[in-house]
């Protein structure tokens, strides 16, 4: 994330030495979209927030570490379709429990939903892209999700 | 250009409305000392840790993309005519991004905006998602290579064709105007 930050401040003083007031047009132009995204991006967070008090960690791992089958494949895919994890803290659950034996499609499912479908996002999504087309692609990245799972779970000869 | 530009400023002052109600309740249950209510406040405050350092980032990049990239540009590499070019460019522009996914959300937004075809943007969307490279060496480092090269390989192929399929279903010319 620091290599991002200052590469773009860098940007912003180099674009600032070429053409000020360019410069501050484009900064006005970026700070009017965020402005405008500012409430749905705050109730965004809210919706995070509850979701994530109403799905906690504890849960998350009873289903990837105990449930198996297809009951556990699908709650993995409901809950990563819902809650958003970054992958810092998703990665080493999912991790112990694969170590356990937890089977590979259900983390498969848990990690790739996690990343292409956002429920909880979809305000957010809709405000760029219109609602018809946020719901279309995740609907579709939804599909693509289990797909990807289940080849996941094939290749590695368990399911 | 559509999007959430297309809207006049302050115009929205009802949008904050669920934000304020939860603020209030958050002070409420502070005020109660009501378990649950603390909890999510806490939550909240993790997100906003999450996302305050890198959005105004991100608009300060569109602004500036919005403002020196030309179309022209844009639209030969990355629009109708592209072909497999500008797939390739698009991904490639996703590796090397970090970030949540509404991060993405806005620079696809200029993309689209400069002339990049709608399938290249979804593409783009999908890299983004399963592919940047921060996630992906951390995902080796706790998955090992054979489970994120596995996840790779398959997921490559579905948002290729998630891409292709949103043009299809939204058609070439769809705007991408907020609801």
């Amino acid at each position: 994330m620091t290599g991002f930050s200052i590469f773009i401040l860098c940007g912003l003083l180099v674009s600032f030495i070429a053409d000020r007031r360019r410069t501050l047009s484009g900064l006005k132009r970026g700070g009017r979209m965020f402005l405008n995204v500012m409430p749905t991006l705050l109730t965004v967070m809210v919706l995070m927030a509850v979701g994530l008090y109403l799905i906690p960690a504890p849960l998350i791992a009873r289903v990837l570490g105990e449930q198996g089958g297809a009951l556990g494949f699908l709650l993995a895919a409901s809950i990563g379709s819902i809650v958003l994890l970054p992958g810092f803290i998703a990665y080493p659950l999912c991790s112990t429990f694969m170590k356990q034996g937890a089977s590979v499609s259900v983390i498969a499912v848990f990690v790739t939903t996690l990343m292409m479908v956002g429920v909880l996002t979809l305000p957010m999504e809709s405000k760029f892209f219109g609602l018809k087309a946020a719901l279309i692609r995740n609907g579709l990245s939804l599909l693509g999700a289990l797909v990807v799972a289940i080849l996941m779970g094939l290749s590695y000869g368990r399911t | 250009m559509g999007g959430p530009e297309a809207k006049p400023a302050g115009g929205g002052l009802k949008g904050y409305a669920p934000f304020c109600l939860f603020l209030l309740g958050g002070c409420v249950s502070w005020l109660l000392n009501w378990e649950p209510g603390k909890e999510i406040l806490k939550g909240f405050g993790r997100f906003a840790a999450e996302m305050i350092p890198v959005l105004p980032l991100v608009f300060i990049l569109i602004g500036l993309v919005d403002v020196w990239v030309p179309r022209r540009r844009v639209e030969e590499m990355l629009g109708d005519e592209s072909g497999l070019r500008g797939m390739f460019l698009v991904i490639l522009l996703a590796f090397f991004n970090a970030g949540p996914l509404y991060a993405a959300f806005p620079i696809a937004t200029i993309l689209r905006k400069k002339g990049c075809s709608l399938r290249n943007i979804f593409v783009f969307l999908g890299a983004f998602a399963a592919m940047k490279i921060p996630m992906v060496s951390f995902e080796i480092g706790f998955m090992g290579l054979k489970f994120s090269m596995l996840r790779l390989a398959f997921t490559l192929p579905i948002f290729i064709g998630v891409g292709i399929l949103m043009e299809k279903l939204l058609g070439k010319g769809y705007e991408m105007r907020g609801s």
